[in-house]
């Protein structure tokens, strides 16, 4: 479909060359660095000196088993939680204990395990939420009648900009629905072109597959991928291995709070401390 | 501004169709309500004109007599006006936000009392600063404003039934402070709230008098009044009439700006806000900053409808503000439906004219037919019933417990609404948080699929509507 080719412009214009010759490369080009990450609820050490790093323009996976700390890093990186020592580093620039917004507004967006659409609120009114730099996003300039005109302006930029995004994700003819009435992959699909519009460089997937249907699933990887051919990286928690050894250039394994394992989908799959955390062996 | 909808077809009444869920293609078209002045308009003046035409049908036919029925009207369209001032405000913190603020009753209390001591004459007992009403009821209304500016910092990260609870005890500290005996003069100097006593100040109202002193608005005014007694209305109710003509002016205003503030992106935020904050700020929005925007401005909102409804009395004490001031204001946005302004207008108003002021109608009209010679006790009332006069009982409710009866209309109209229309009367309505229409976009290029319903709305709406005839030349940016 013509759609898909053309995808959002946001990200159209980086360099496409990266994408091919990385497959065994060691980390060397890091979009994201995270450094000895530490994060303690109570008695509870839910994240415990977890160091990793994500490659520019990859798709990298994180895996675990439950309760490996996988959510409470990603938390952690996108200022949700404040982690109790360690370094995230984001595009060369230190972020750790940045808030949500200030980590968005870097470039670094999350989705969330169970969708956070905002359900009251129309498909469209979604997307058009989403994009930095909102000239109108102040209340005078909102109001006032000179400034209105450029806010409108920008509207109507931002409106086609949406448009075009949900016609490649091939959500376009939910654009006028409540959030609340699309089904659980039509939310994830939602999220993640949502995500799109605020032109992040990296975009943070939590279990992007849950309770979405094979179909779908499809769907969404091959968006992913095509994101990923445009420059955008991915750092995805996931559960179905399938999914993360199939389409992943490097895995992070995380156990117990720290990462077990990283690289190649292959070499983790032949690692013995992987297959029994993930068996629940005796580590 | 753009939106105008230039054939004012009836949208509202496909909207005004109750059980319309349902998300068919075929409901779609109408479902989407832009800002659509003329239509919303209409739906407000025929509510308002159904209602007066009613009233004044009944109440003369009930033989309540022509001014008192006009008197009630009067009345009507006075509280309904500060009623649809409250409610618009408070739709911008609960409608939009999602903040619940049930504290309206004291910031109305801070407007109206920086006003009353702005305006009081420096010779009273408090002491006034004996300036203009029109710098008063501006200082009441930052004064307002700033006082929810010192109360939403700190409380941001409380969670909403907390933030509720934070709210009422705010507007009961500003209601027991302005009543203490300590406040009563500040200090050694004349200046002070006056306590339990409330400050005497010139009424706001008294800007009728001023009206009449003008050249041309004064001559017709007269005119009016003389025209007014020979058909039996009192020169003081339509005197009150015009102060109700300025507060008919200030929802104007309040309506134009809230609906341009829900039509923004600082609207969207307010909107994802309520929805999900946390998906708000992943998404890099800046909600505290939006939050304490919407909740300073709205204060203020309140504030200025402190001094505007209370302000028109000569004398204000810490009384008038009672947390059941909020509660009607409350109920008032849920009967239009929150997060609708046209709703909140029309809420306001339904709710003044059938629960607040509908009770004090029948009390005209029992007086007008049976007297007022009523059982003064329930225990009266059942001792005449059982005498075989029912009339004794009828008057005991209607006439004098008929303040209490509004409780009663009240919680039935609550109970019946939370079942038939748990959305209100207008808040079922998708009121697009944007500035421009996003059901229209420039003609598709790629000859993909189009939006479901955007082409016969492309067709007829676009010839008169400037953003969409520009529509393609954004697309080649």
């Amino acid at each position: 479909m013509s759609d898909l080719e053309r995808g959002p412009d946001a990200g159209a214009g980086r360099s496409e060359g990266d994408a091919d010759d990385r497959a065994d490369r060691a980390v060397e080009d890091a979009v994201l660095e995270v450094e000895a990450l530490e994060k303690r609820f109570g008695g509870i050490v839910a994240v415990d000196g977890a160091s990793f790093a994500v490659e520019r323009g990859s798709i990298t996976g994180l895996i675990g088993p439950n309760g490996a700390g996988k959510s409470t890093t990603f938390n952690c990186i996108a200022g949700v939680h404040r982690p109790n020592g360690g370094r995230v580093v984001f595009d060369g620039e230190e972020i750790t204990g940045e808030e949500p917004h200030q980590v968005a507004n870097r470039g670094l967006v999350r989705t969330f395990q169970i969708a956070r659409e905002l359900p009251e609120m129309t498909v469209l009114e979604n997307m058009m939420l989403a994009p930095k730099g909102q000239r109108g996003e102040s209340l005078w300039r909102s109001v006032l009648p000179y400034f209105r005109e450029e806010v409108l302006d920008q509207e109507r930029e931002l409106r086609e900009r949406a448009w075009e995004t949900l016609e490649f994700f091939e959500i376009d003819h939910l654009a006028e629905e409540y959030a609340k009435n699309l089904s659980g992959g039509q939310r994830k699909l939602l999220e993640l072109a949502r995500a799109l519009q605020t032109d992040p460089e990296m975009l943070m997937l939590d279990e992007p597959m849950a309770g979405v249907n094979p179909t779908l699933e499809k769907k969404l990887l091959e968006h992913v991928h095509q994101l990923r051919e445009q420059g955008y990286s991915f750092l995805i928690v996931e559960h179905d291995m399938d999914v993360i050894m199939n389409n992943c250039e490097r895995v992070i394994v995380m156990h117990q709070g720290a990462v077990l394992d990283e690289g190649a989908p292959a070499e983790i799959k032949s690692n013995e401390q992987v297959i029994e955390a993930y068996l629940g062996g005796e580590v | 501004m753009s939106g105008a909808d230039p054939d004012g077809d009836p949208e509202t009444e496909t909207a005004e169709v109750p059980g319309d869920e349902e998300p068919d293609d075929s409901e779609e078209p109408s479902a989407v309500i832009r800002p659509e002045w003329r239509s919303d308009l209409l739906l407000v003046a025929k509510v308002v004109l159904a209602t007066y035409v009613g009233f004044f049908v009944v109440g003369v036919l009930s033989g309540a007599g022509v001014n008192a029925t006009v008197g009630t009207i009067q009345s009507i369209t006075f509280f309904g006006a500060i009623f649809a001032l409250g409610a618009l405000a408070l739709n911008l913190h609960w409608g939009y936000t999602g903040m619940f603020n049930i504290g309206i009753a004291g910031f109305m209390a801070i407007g109206a009392y920086t006003l009353s001591i702005a305006v009081a004459s420096p010779d009273g007992s408090p002491a006034g600063f004996g300036l203009p009403i029109p710098v008063g009821i501006v200082l009441g209304t930052i004064a307002a404003g700033l006082a929810g500016l010192v109360l939403v910092i700190p409380t941001l990260r409380v969670r909403a039934d907390y933030f509720a609870i934070v709210t009422l005890g705010f507007s009961e500290i500003v209601r027991l402070s302005v009543q203490s005996r300590s406040l009563r003069e500040i200090g050694d100097t004349a200046y002070g709230t006056g306590g339990g006593q409330g400050i005497r100040a010139t009424p706001v109202d008294s800007v009728v008098g001023w009206l009449f002193d003008q050249p041309i608005v004064g001559d017709v005014g007269g005119v009016l009044i003389v025209l007014g007694e020979t058909v039996g209305i009192a020169s003081s109710v339509l005197e009150r009439g015009i102060y109700t003509l300025v507060l008919i002016l200030f929802v104007v205003a309040f309506y134009v700006l809230l609906t341009r503030i829900a039509h923004s992106p600082f609207g969207r935020v307010l909107k994802a806000i309520r929805e999900d904050e946390l998906a708000a700020k992943s998404l890099g929005k800046r909600t505290d900053r939006a939050k304490i925007a919407a909740f300073a401005l709205g204060c203020a909102l309140m504030g200025l409808v402190g001094t505007l409804w209370m302000g028109s009395r000569t004398h204000i004490s810490p009384d008038n503000f009672m947390p059941l001031i909020t509660f009607y204001v409350f109920v008032a946005l849920i009967v239009g439906g929150a997060g609708s302004n046209t709703g909140s207008v029309i809420g306001g108003f339904a709710f003044a004219a059938f629960i607040f002021e509908g009770p004090r109608f029948v009390r005209t009209m029992v007086r007008a037919n049976l007297g007022t010679d009523f059982p003064r006790t329930a225990h009266g009332a059942f001792a005449e019933l059982g005498a075989g006069d029912p009339s004794a009982l009828i008057g005991y409710v209607l006439y004098q417990q008929a303040d209490e009866v509004r409780y009663i209309v009240l919680g039935v109209v609550l109970i019946v609404l939370m079942i038939k229309r748990p959305d209100g009367l207008l808040g079922h309505r998708k009121e697009i948080a944007a500035g421009v229409d996003l059901s229209r976009r420039g003609p598709v290029a790629d000859g993909g699929r189009p939006a479901v319903g955007s082409d016969d709305r492309a067709g007829t709406e676009s010839e008169t509507d400037d953003p969409a005839a520009t529509n393609g030349g954004d697309r080649d940016e």
